[in-house]
């Protein structure tokens, strides 16, 4: 598997292939922790944040939130205590950048959640990872120590009055613990299931008080934005889509990989036929998903000849959106008749349960498309499909519906003949 | 919604079910607590101490479950309805390796469903099921963030990527 940036110079991905890249040390020589030294040098909370604003940083979890703007909604003068959740639930089907960054320069999430405890007056973060990952949790706990032990982690760090505890916490495999409200329900020991919002977690979050939860390639990002300042972090992308994006790529690829690009990389083509190593065994391109399993998935003729741009207006522009970057692809073998039936498998199983219209709408959906499976397909099951489709999107509690709804949505609407010809 | 941690009101007197709770030696007890400092609330322990649980006894059974209402202060009740929601959490007793194939898209496109079939056939069990000497369970999960290195599959805590039937031969060999 590759890991490589493309199109920019490495910025995450910088000490990926350094021998020990994991070590303190080897963070420190290749310029970790200046960051922090920087903003304990003279910046003050809000100079920290209108950085962060400056370069139109957006979240990498999926939902692509401003984060500057997240972090800013963070009353001030609250008396409760503020929390720094670290979102490393990584479930998004085709996602796995975030298990790469942790394992490999683990001190760069310790820097970003530093940072970003240091800018909204948190002493207490925990990084939410999840269960499956618990070697990745064995390693950050490693790097805490070594953190700690250097005076980066615990009271008065690096001589300082600024105090701030890093704490692992594990799920135990639930998708809907990626969606932030949900992961403090379960960080709060209780069922993973979602809150109503508002209030925001800005506002009443872990414990009822005020909480950032950010994805971890949005915290690792920090340190480079501090370091180079906000505006250059942006100039590395789009005046929307600041910096550079890391996409996981899965299926039929010669290098599948987690690959580092600018944001606004222009050319999607390119990207799957040249830096991506082409299709596998030559055959031809037939369908990507390109922001993990909840985006609408594209036909290759939304792709070929089209210069797609890979951020987030492009993708959007093109008809899909960046999601969490789990770049999927997929060649001419494919039915996407199964493809989607694959994934609604999966959103059946992860549905949580607290509302009906994901609860019952995705259970009848795989029932629908199991009966088409076993051959008592009928003509109107397409529109069957799009009825129950419509009575989710929107309408259920949390974003986990929609999330059903779209693949199955696009794939109708975009692949109409693999429904067709298991239909009729 | 956001303020119900703040109305559970932790109980003051032991649960008594008839069922003797689990014990656990003064290590295992130590790293407890050191999980359980982590938190300002006691019940946030309560993932990380079901998987030590699990670890220490093969599953969360009754005996470990009201261990866990007795040290986080909850109803038994609080606990089952945690453990029940979450995949990695067994409250029946499973094989001393889990056999995790990853189903999911990434996977499946890569193969998943030859890796399934090939580990059933060698295992002589289906999906779902333990061998008789209650060593291998066999399952299919969803997507485990390795979509890159497909197909996969993750027994306990290992992962094993890029898998051909060789790896499987060797992967089981060693733990025959």
């Amino acid at each position: 598997m590759r890991i490589e940036a493309i199109g920019c110079e490495p910025l995450q991905l910088r000490r990926v292939h350094l021998e020990n890249s994991r070590a303190l040390d080897v963070y420190r020589r290749n310029g970790g922790y200046e960051a922090i030294k920087k903003v304990f040098d003279g910046m003050s909370p809000d100079d920290v944040i209108n950085e962060v604003k400056k370069s139109a940083l957006r979240g990498r979890g999926g939902a692509g939130f401003p984060t500057g703007m997240k972090w800013s909604f963070v009353p001030k003068d609250s008396p409760k205590p503020k929390y720094v959740v670290c979102n490393a639930d990584e479930s998004e089907p085709g996602t796995f950048k975030d298990r790469y960054l942790m394992e490999r320069d683990p001190h760069m999430l310790i820097e970003g959640m530093l940072i970003a405890a240091y800018a909204l007056g948190s002493k207490t973060t925990y990084i939410y990872t999840r269960g499956e990952y618990k070697y990745l949790i064995d390693i950050m706990d490693v790097a805490i120590a070594e953190a700690r032990a250097a005076g980066l982690v615990g009271n008065n760090i690096l001589g300082t009055d600024f105090s701030c505890e890093i704490y692992t916490h594990t799920g135990a495999g639930a998708y809907i613990c990626g969606e932030e409200t949900a992961l403090l329900s379960s960080l709060e020991g209780l069922r993973g299931h979602p809150r109503m919002k508002p209030p925001f977690p800005a506002v009443s979050g872990l414990y009822a008080c005020p909480t950032v939860v950010n994805n971890v390639e949005t915290l690792t990002a920090v340190p480079d934005i501090i370091k180079m300042g906000g505006e250059a972090y942006q100039k590395l992308g789009t005046e929307k889509s600041g910096g550079t994006k890391v996409w996981s790529v899965s299926g039929h690829v010669n290098s599948p990989g987690v690959y580092e690009l600018p944001m606004g990389y222009d050319d999607m083509e390119k990207f799957i036929m040249e830096d991506c190593g082409g299709m596998l065994d030559g055959k031809k391109l037939k369908a990507v998903i390109p922001g993990g399993s909840s985006v609408y998935i594209m036909r290759a003729d939304q792709i070929i000849g089209k210069d797609v741009r890979m951020d987030y207006e492009g993708l959007v522009a093109a008809g899909s959106s960046v999601g969490s970057g789990g770049f999927i692809v997929m060649d001419e073998t494919v039915d996407i008749f199964e493809s989607t039936k694959n994934l609604t498998e999966f959103y059946k199983h992860e549905s949580c349960g607290w509302c009906t219209p994901c609860r019952e709408g995705t259970d009848w959906l795989v029932k629908v498309f199991k009966r088409i499976d076993s051959g008592g397909g009928r003509p109107e099951d397409a529109q069957l499909m799009l009825d129950l489709c419509d009575n989710i999107e929107g309408k259920s509690f949390c974003p986990l519906g929609d999330a059903a709804a779209w693949p199955i949505q696009s794939a109708i609407k975009r692949f109409p003949e693999d429904f067709k010809k298991r239909i009729s | 919604m956001s303020t119900q941690i703040v109305n559970i009101q932790p109980l003051s007197q032991p649960v008594n079910l008839g069922v003797e709770p689990a014990t656990f030696s003064p290590e295992v007890e130590a790293e407890i607590d050191s999980h359980i400092a982590k938190y300002p609330v006691l019940r946030s322990a309560i993932l990380p101490l079901m998987f030590i649980v699990q670890r220490e006894r093969g599953y969360l059974d009754p005996a470990g479950v009201l261990y866990l209402a007795n040290r986080l202060k909850l109803r038994v009740t609080d606990i089952w309805e945690v453990a029940t929601f979450y995949s990695m959490i067994h409250v029946e007793p499973i094989g001393k390796y889990n056999i995790q194939i990853c189903r999911t898209l990434s996977c499946k496109i890569r193969g998943a469903g030859k890796i399934t079939e090939y580990c059933s056939q060698k295992l002589g069990i289906q999906v779902g099921e333990t061998t008789a000497d209650g060593k291998f369970t066999l399952t299919e999960v969803e997507c485990l963030g390795s979509c890159g290195t497909a197909p996969m599959m993750q027994i306990n805590f290992d992962y094993h990527e890029n898998l051909t039937p060789e790896k499987i031969d060797q992967i089981l060999e060693k733990l025959a």
